[in-house]
């Protein structure tokens, strides 16, 4: 008898949630096609959940042992209540299963009681989450119960088990209709998201760290996204998977500076704009900085600027994409932040602050500050140094970047140069036919000047002969070598540091001073998130015999320095500069010097006021200690 | 309720030589748009005499007209006949053009030629406008920042200063969008004009004295100082000094080792 009703009532929860799941899953499938590989998914899905998941979760273990208890114990004990609607398996053997996959899930949901209710991080959200301890309880705990007694043989009264049955039922209730709204729905949208994910590409299966930014149809009817029904219909599940854990608030630099952004409640305006009439009254974790909770409003077929997200909120980004790494449900933040702004800036052209400027002289002069692409290697008139069109073909491709307008990169550039030169490398610049890789162009949301500038790039480049571009700004780093591809560049390009390293190695540069400072190493974003490459600059302080301490956050966790995404053009207030912050992290090392490897880092930290540890471009670092010995 | 016509010219960028839009004329045109956003104004002519297949032309349209209206004129002839020609058709209550443009002669002549034809009164570099009755209320620029409130009657002809408010981003889609359209005009080509060859000038980089160490203060101001008085002044020297201060100093600047 209780074996029937357990199993009756637990099947009926199932039928009810799979039918709630399909109800949800009519507001995602309005958003744009996709095209999604789901039978390469639905292949790839435990590797995905047990590996690239598991990877993100585990940085707590706490939370990855309480979330497998929990988990793994629900999904078997939901198994083997099913089981026992067959009558031939109401055996005391299952019972004991029963009993074990309740007891691990009753330990994993007291860890979650322990983080939810007295640990509470300030990160988490509340509302329907903070009932989900009681619901496990309830549900392991009453259900243990009686799976316990059925093992024994059935001692407890029949009265007093169909009271524990109905209070399990109801943990059921809450955990399997919660697929709804509530705190299990990422189980069922987190899986889903897994399968369709929109980039395949980035995990393990797919091997690779895809972080290139798509190029947009420019002659789609409607450019970028204005409205939740314009995303493609898999980031907005991917949204909806998203389960107000608060690792991406913990991470975002423009949040720790009290710039109006918290990625988490982005997400969360975006799910809420799916809604009909969706207003973010019920919200129960951090707003946006500065912005009260409560006053906006949004749905499918409304704009999604305005109404729902403060134009401030999306230009406050850097796309540094911390997020995007601390994401257990693997939800690409920076896409839906580059998709809205491609539609202010390409169909209404509102881009902020000085950006819109920038955008128009990017356009009339192939670079962002307007200048003749002819004065590029002004700074360099005593280096003499080798155009490629006067020489046809060389070994290594030196990409100079917008930075070869800028004074405090100059000196760094010099450096690189005389190191080049010192180890005989066979170089050339392009000169004036190079034009800016197109990265604030893209980030800016301006698709047009960017794939332009990406065609023209590219033809340039294809004319000649070398056998890699060396570049010292991982911005255009990241550009060439990744979202050059489209446009058919296919060259390896090495990042400054990288091949410095090299050279040593090979004996071509020697370290002959002892420099006797210590030094924190600041990733770059684009080098080190975007490209995975956190380890070669570090190798190189290394080699020339500095002490390195690390930053609090450092390497593919490392925090930014406000200077991607086109911030410092739009910039947007708040509490502090991203810059002041980041320069606390590398104060609280105690180094001397902060080294960096990024025109944009040395330009953001170098304004930073107040004492302050040096900052160094590692290229300058490396220049010191190879000087020969007098 | 008026009508605006908005004469745009195709600008040329300084460092690049580029054509776009020309940020006077932009101005003028965000103006425009400004009294038709404020129910100020009906409807906004705009109009460009040369070449219909400009690109830099869509710039305009990027920032929200509908169409564009060009009157056909091959390169180097002289716009205003055809302008004013098409001015007395569209008889619009008000024009409004950019003080100067970036191109041909450069003159800013045009609207003056234009509101001699067509009988009324100019008003230069406007910041601000207000229409109020049958007539307007303009502020002016004079120079080192001040300001002038100026009353005229209706019609009028009146041209944007660089300080009046700037014009509105021009966006892709927009661009894309809105449509140019084409009316067959003639004109007298200018011979001056044809004769000319244009090229572009730049200056040469100029080597600045390299300083090491000191702060980074020290370092920025001997990088972008310029010192006066600080070099050798050599009047009528003889060859060899001469030939022998330059060799010091190109030594010096690290030109030659
Ligand atoms: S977006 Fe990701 S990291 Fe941020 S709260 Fe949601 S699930 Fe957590
Ligand atoms: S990309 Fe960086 S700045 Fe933008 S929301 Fe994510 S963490 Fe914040």
């Amino acid at each position: 008898m209780i074996a029937t009703t357990l199993s009756t009532i637990v099947i009926a929860m199932l039928a009810a949630g799979l039918l709630l799941a399909l109800v949800q899953a009519r507001r995602w499938r309005a958003g744009r096609a996709a095209e999604v590989d789901f039978v390469a998914g639905l292949k790839a899905l435990p590797r995905r959940y047990l590996v690239d998941v598991h990877e993100v979760v585990a940085r707590n273990s706490f939370n990855s042992r309480f979330h497998a208890l929990t988990a793994g114990g629900f999904l078997a004990s939901l198994v083997l209540i099913v089981a026992l609607a067959l009558p031939p398996l109401r055996h005391g053997a299952v019972w004991a299963l029963l009993s074990l996959a309740l007891a691990a899930m009753l330990a994993g949901g007291l860890m979650v009681g322990w983080r939810r209710r007295v640990e509470r991080p300030a990160e988490l959200s509340g509302g329907r989450f903070s009932r989900l301890p009681f619901a496990l309880l309830a549900y392991a705990a009453a259900f243990l119960t009686v799976a316990l007694d059925q093992t024994a043989g059935g001692l407890l009264p029949g009265w007093l088990a169909l009271a524990l049955v109905l209070v399990g039922a109801w943990g059921c209730a809450e955990l399997v209709l919660g697929v709804w709204k509530g705190p299990l729905k990422h189980a069922v949208h987190g899986a889903l998201h897994l399968v369709a994910h929109p980039r395949p590409l980035r995990f393990r299966d797919g091997a690779g760290r895809d972080s290139a930014i798509r190029p947009l149809d420019l002659e789609a009817p409607k450019l970028g996204t204005e409205r939740p029904v314009d995303f493609d219909w898999n980031r907005l599940l991917g949204f909806d998977a998203c389960v107000q854990c608060g690792r991406c608030e913990t991470a975002c630099p423009a949040y720790a500076a009290g710039l109006p952004l918290n990625p988490k409640k982005l997400i969360q305006d975006l799910v809420t704009a799916l809604d009909e009439e969706g207003s973010d009254r019920s919200y129960a974790g951090h707003g946006h900085p500065g912005r009260p909770l409560g006053g906006v409003h949004g749905g499918p077929a409304e704009p999604v600027i305005g109404p729902m997200v403060h134009p401030d909120t999306l230009w406050a980004c850097t796309t540094c994409r911390a997020c995007v790494q601390e994401c257990p449900m693997m939800i690409e933040h920076v896409d839906a932040v580059i998709d809205l702004r491609r539609f202010q800036t390409l169909e209404l052209g509102a881009t902020p602050g000085k950006a819109a400027g920038v955008l128009e002289e990017l356009r009339a002069t192939d670079n962002p500050g307007g200048r003749p692409l002819s004065r590029r290697l002004d700074w360099a008139v005593d280096l003499d140094l080798p155009v490629l069109a006067g020489k046809g073909g060389c070994d290594v491709l030196l990409w100079l970047g917008d930075g070869a307008f800028e004074l405090r990169t100059q000196r760094s550039l010099r450096a690189l140069v005389r190191l080049l030169r010192r180890a005989g490398v066979d170089f050339a610049v392009l000169g004036a036919e190079e034009l800016d890789c197109g990265d604030v162009a893209r980030r800016l949301g301006d698709e047009a000047t960017f794939q332009d500038l990406a065609r023209r790039n590219v033809t340039t480049l294809r004319r000649y002969r070398f056998d890699r571009i060396v570049t010292a700004d991982p911005h255009a780093l990241h550009t060439l070598r990744n979202e050059y591809r489209p446009f058919g560049l296919d060259v390896p390009v090495v990042h400054h540091t990288a091949f410095l390293l090299d050279l040593l190695r090979e004996g071509l540069l020697k370290a002959e001073t002892r420099l006797s400072d210590s030094v924190t190493y600041h990733d770059p974003c684009y080098l080190g998130r975007y490209n995975g490459e956190i380890d070669a600059p570090r190798a190189l302080l290394d080699a020339i015999g500095l002490t390195r301490v690390e930053m609090e956050r450092s390497g593919l966790r490392s925090s930014c320095c406000g200077g991607g995404g086109g911030a410092p053009l739009t910039d947007v207030a708040g509490e502090r500069r991203i810059p002041d912050v980041r320069m606390d992290h590398a104060r609280a090392t105690g180094a001397a010097t902060v080294a960096v490897a990024c025109p944009n880092c040395a330009l953001m930290l170098e304004g930073v006021v107040g004492p302050r540890p040096q900052v160094a471009e590692i290229a300058e670092l490396v220049l010191a200690a190879t000087e020969p010995r007098p | 309720m008026v009508e605006v016509a908005v004469l745009l010219s195709v600008g040329r960028h300084p460092a690049s030589g580029r054509p776009r839009r020309a940020p006077l004329d932009a101005q003028a045109l965000e103006l425009a748009l400004q009294l038709v956003e404020s129910g100020h104004a009906a409807r906004v002519h705009a109009l460009h005499a040369g070449d219909p297949a400009n690109p830099a032309l869509r710039d305009y349209l990027g920032m929200g007209l509908d169409r564009l209206e060009v009157l056909d004129l091959p390169p180097g002839v002289d716009p205003v006949p055809a302008l004013v020609a098409r001015l007395r058709e569209l008889a619009p209550t008000l024009v409004l053009a950019g003080a100067v443009a970036e191109g041909g002669e450069d003159s800013g002549m045009v609207p003056y030629l234009m509101a001699r034809s067509l009988e009324r009164p100019i008003v230069p570099d406007v910041v601000a406008l207000e229409l109020s009755g049958d007539g307007a209320d303009l502020t002016q620029a004079l120079p080192r920042g001040r300001r002038r409130l100026v009353g005229a009657g209706l019609p009028l002809v009146a041209t944007l200063h660089g300080s009046a408010p700037a014009a509105r981003q021009s966006a892709f889609a927009r661009a894309r969008r809105g449509s140019i359209d084409t009316l067959p005009a003639d004109g007298v080509g200018d011979a001056f004009l044809e004769d000319c060859a244009a090229r572009p000038w730049r200056a040469r980089p100029r080597l600045m004295g390299a300083r090491r160490g000191g702060t980074a203060l020290d370092r920025l101001k001997a990088a972008t100082e310029t010192r006066a008085g600080q070099g050798r002044l050599m009047v009528q020297p003889s060859p060899e000094d001469a030939a022998s201060a330059i060799y010091e100093c190109l030594i010096e600047q690290g030109m030659i080792r």
